[in-house]
């Protein structure tokens, strides 16, 4: 009884039971029947939960030990997670859901024991789709499985089969099923307008997919026999091998090779009202007319604008380089023959005045993306673009401007989603923060001359030292082989010799050039607390690095961060790993200004992914900050430091080696366990940073 | 000091090697030959680079010194060095210099893997000079009519570091290699391996597949090497959802989506 009371005043404490009317006495006491080490950890789930929610973390205690009794003790662990996850996503509602459907998540997981997740398999059956051919088709998810001709929807989960592997079989199928309609035409016919005239039009649909599934079997079959192999096994599994008699003869009327969509359609009309479709296989998807239309309108127009400002400029190439006959009017044309193999597919040749023209790589992928939709090229796209015919505005893919964020609705278009770490719940928040690049407005004025005007001494300074620690070529001597004799070796191993003392073969001397191979990114806090001479400073010191690594010749990176509340995290790339310290640069440099807050776990993983593109040997990331890790939502304390713990932590898993140079007095307290304690430098006076960053940066690297 | 006498006649080709000519790469290469020019060869790995200069050599009765270049491949290693034997010092002719000599023709395979300093000393053999000069030897050897200069490079490495200089690839006739076309690759795979053309059809169909996915998940798509292997196996009895992985998916990239996801195209192919 005592271990009851125990425990209820435990959770009464962790679960806030003062300020509200929750009774903890029954959890408590379900608690209290299990054994010593069940107790502590659900305890300890408890707190965890309840860092997030406090509802929450009582409503996991009131279901943990049914949980336990139900699951495996990692699947209990991954019921709270998904809760959690849950809540971070679409707030207590949806989260309470999921606690307390307990049963559904018993469940499904069973399901996901035995079926196939598509977010698990997305990377493999994307490779697949795109290997397939043709256009670069995506994937996403949704209820029913269909594509507009530029996306194949699919449901989130298969579970119809007992095991993952049929499972995602099925998940192959139903790709292969759908990528068979943009390959072999299922759309190159007006669906939308085809059933418009009949009474039922959702029961003709139903009817022309029934059919049109068979050609395109055939289809399929012809060009992918393994495939088919494995789909006659699904279906055999799924008790969908036989059709009825009179669908084996209408089957084979729809395998000849030659047959369309259009006889598919024929076919339909034919039948209509005296027959009905057979089951939908499992693997079929649906056919959405409208939402092809939609999307075929779209690219037609796009793709046409494209085709024939590609011709237009294919032309201009022409003429440049055969000049003489510019003026003289060139006419593209299409010449098509069959391929001997695939009577389906015909070979296009675009002619340019009757000679076929070898084609650039992404015209010949618009080109059969074209020929996808309408079966040919058709004529009027052969027609070079008119100046200025086109809006530029049809070649880009649509992307929303990413500076809109905060001017309309808030969305994440263009963001890069990063986890953050939270050490009460001892787990990652899932895609947490979004992060943009943004742009710093260049400042061009004369700060860049005044700095440098101002440290003259030290600058020249640093040009020498820095000139000194580049790296040069060595000639090292007494190699086993090399490109020349080395003669002192050579005379002593002679001398050797003569004596009858075994003469070394070491007598050649070698040209060994020791790279430096080091990228460096430097990560400059731009938050507002680093406002007047702390923002001075920091340029001061860019100015004076940029000048010293440039004497160097190392690759280096600048990019500025800040952010207000984790949907607002910015980068300010200020001089990228490839480009040139110029005017631009260092306008840029002068245009740093304080932004917000210090968010720091965002950008130090966005900056390792950044680092871990750069091909060098050592990559460093340098920390130019004047405070802890804060942010406005709850970014502070001990979440906001173990979260940036944590990012640090993964970059050195990376190969990255993290350093922090800070003026923050109390930072002896706190960096030792973020950095390590020799992987920091404390600058006491703000006057002396732009001086010792260039020295650090030297000691660092040598 | 004397020079090592020169073997050369390892280095003919003897029986004619098979290759598929698919425009007029033979007719400007010997062109180009009558003309004592330099040629220069650029293609994806794998299209026939190699094979075609055997096939020159071979027509053309010249012994062919290929030398692969690596990126320790030093300017010494081609011209020649001193070494020493018995308590004298020897003068040992490189590949590039046996080649000028014997009137051979001689093809550095991938130069862009070279260092850079090496690539230069080909400068005064690849124009109207065709001189090389031996600068530890104090010499200048004078290249013969029928010497031939050939190297390879792969435009498809997105390094900038394996790029090839202005002043180098300024000197050569390039000649463009690619994949063949369906019906000549499968033509060239069912003769390669003695496979039937029905087989030979599946890979290259396998082939276009992998190269779809160039750019997204592949560095390269598989080449035409990669399918005679493949179908080599095969012919030898082995499984062609196995012949594929083996010889082909894993040749191509150690990313285990990438692998399923190819192996996913093959075993729906065959």
């Amino acid at each position: 009884m005592d271990d009851t009371r125990s425990l209820e005043a435990r959770l009464d404490v962790i679960l806030q039971v003062e300020f509200s009317f929750r009774n903890t006495s029954e959890a408590a006491a379900s608690i209290a029947t299990l054994a010593a080490r069940d107790q502590a950890y659900v305890i300890d789930w408890v707190e965890r939960v309840a860092s997030t929610n406090v509802e929450l973390g009582f409503q996991y205690a009131c279901r943990a030990v049914r949980a336990l009794g139900i699951m495996e003790p990692n699947q209990v662990d991954s019921w709270a997670l998904y809760a959690m996850d849950c809540y971070d996503r679409e707030g207590l509602q949806s989260a309470l859901k999921v606690m307390r459907g307990l049963d559904d998540f018993v469940r499904e997981s069973r399901e996901r024991a035995i079926g196939s997740v598509l977010d698990e398999q997305k990377g493999v059956l994307l490779g697949f789709l795109q290997g397939l051919s043709g256009r670069k088709l995506k994937i996403e998810t949704s209820d029913q499985a269909y594509t507009d001709t530029e996306t194949l929807f699919l449901p989130r989960m298969l579970a119809r089969l007992s095991n993952p592997t049929d499972n995602f079989l099925l998940y192959k199928a139903m790709i292969a099923g759908l990528w068979a309609q943009t390959r072999y035409g299922t759309f190159r016919i007006r669906l939308d307008e085809q059933v418009l005239g009949e009474s039922e039009p959702e029961a003709f649909l139903e009817l022309f997919n029934a059919l049109e599934t068979l050609r395109l079997e055939a289809c399929l079959e012809r060009e992918l026999p393994g495939l088919t192999r494995q789909l006659n096994r699904l279906k055999g599994e799924l008790g969908e091998a036989r059709l009825s008699g009179e669908w084996t003869g209408i089957q084979k009327e729809l395998s000849d090779t030659g047959i369309t969509a259009r006889d598919t359609l024929t076919l339909t009309r034919r039948l209509f009202g005296s027959m009905e479709p057979y089951p939908p296989f499992a693997y079929q998807g649906m056919l959405r007319p409208d939402r092809v239309a939609e999307c075929m309108a779209a690219r037609a127009e796009r793709e046409k604008a494209r085709f024939r400002v590609a011709l237009k400029l294919l032309s201009e190439t022409l003429d440049e380089t055969r000049d003489g006959n510019a003026d003289r009017d060139r006419r593209f044309s299409k010449r098509e023959h069959e391929a001997p193999e695939q009577p389906e597919d015909r070979i296009t040749e675009i002619l340019l005045d009757g000679k076929p023209m070898p084609l650039p790589e992404e015209m010949n992928e618009l080109m059969s993306s074209i020929i996808m939709d309408f079966g040919e090229i058709p004529d009027e796209y052969l027609e070079p673009a008119g100046p200025g015919e086109y809006d530029p505005a049809l070649f880009n893919d649509e992307h929303e401007d990413p500076e809109s964020v905060w001017s309309g609705v808030y969305h994440e278009e263009g963001a890069h989603l990063y986890p953050e770490w939270d050490y009460r719940r001892q787990n990652y928040r899932k895609n947490w923060c979004a992060v943009r690049e943004k742009t710093v407005v260049p400042v061009h004025d004369d700060f860049c001359e005044k700095t440098l005007e101002k440290y003259q001494g030290l600058v020249k300074h640093l040009r020498k030292t820095f000139e000194a620690m580049r790296d040069e070529a060595r000639l090292l001597k007494r190699q086993t082989q090399g490109d020349d004799v080395d003669l002192d070796a050579l005379v002593e191993a002679l001398a050797d010799s003569r004596d009858g003392r075994e003469m070394s073969d070491r007598l050649f001397t070698r040209m060994h050039r020791t790279e430096r191979n080091i990228a460096v990114l430097f990560m400059v806090d731009m938050s507002g607390s680093t406002k007047g001479w702390i923002n001075d400073a920091e340029r001061e010191s860019l100015v004076l690095l940029c000048e010293a690594l440039e004497t160097l010749g190392d690759r280096y990176a600048i990019y500025g961060f800040s952010s207000i509340t984790r949907k607002r995290c910015e980068l300010y790339p200020i001089k990228g790993f490839e480009e040139p310290y110029d005017d631009e640069i260092r306008a840029r440099v002068s245009g740093i200004r304080p932004q917000d807050y210090t968010r720091m776990g965002f950008a130090i993983r966005h900056l390792t992914r950044l680092l871990n593109e750069v091909d060098a040997r050592t990559r460093i990331l340098i920390t130019l900050s004047d405070g802890k890790p804060d942010d406005y939502d709850s970014y502070r304390g001990d979440y906001g430091i173990e979260d940036t713990r944590r990012a640090l932590i993964e970059a050195r898993r990376e190969g990255i080696h993290p350093y922090c140079i800070t003026i923050d007095e109390e930072a002896r307290d706190y960096l030792p366990h973020l950095y390590g304690p020799a992987a920091f430098t404390l600058v006491s006076e703000v006057r002396e940073l732009p001086v010792k960053v260039s020295d650090i940066y030297r000691r660092l690297t040598t | 000091m004397q020079s090592e006498t020169i073997k050369t006649d390892q280095y003919r080709v003897r029986d004619e090697p098979f290759y598929q000519s698919t425009g007029d790469e033979i007719e400007i290469f010997e062109a180009a030959y009558r003309n004592a020019l330099p040629v220069l060869l650029k293609g994806p790995t794998g299209c026939g680079k190699t094979r075609f200069m055997e096939y020159m050599a071979w027509r053309l009765n010249r012994p062919l010194i290929t030398v692969s270049c690596h990126d320790d491949l030093t300017a010494s290693d081609l011209v020649g060095r001193y070494l020493v034997k018995g308590g004298e010092t020897t003068w040992i002719d490189g590949p590039l210099t046996q080649a000028v000599r014997s009137g051979g023709i001689c093809y550095l395979d991938e130069i862009v893997e070279a260092r850079k300093d090496t690539m230069v000393v080909i400068h005064p053999l690849a124009d109207n000079r065709r001189v090389l000069p031996i600068e530890k030897l104090g010499s200048l050897v004078q290249a013969g009519p029928e010497f031939c200069l050939a190297i390879s490079y792969n435009p498809g490495y997105q390094s900038v570091l394996k790029d090839l200089k202005q002043s180098t690839r300024q000197r050569f006739i390039a000649l463009e290699f690619d994949y063949p076309s369906p019906q000549l690759e499968s033509a060239i795979v069912a003769r390669e391996s003695g496979v039937d053309q029905e087989t030979a059809n599946r890979l290259v169909q396998f082939a276009a597949m992998t190269r779809n996915l160039k750019g997204s998940g592949l560095e390269e798509g598989a080449s035409t090497r990669l399918l005679v292997h493949a179908a080599k196996l095969i012919a030898t009895g082995v499984n062609p959802v196995s012949a594929c992985r083996d010889a082909i998916a894993q040749a191509l990239t150690d990313d285990r989506e990438m692998l399923v996801a190819v192996e996913e195209l093959s075993s729906s192919l065959f």
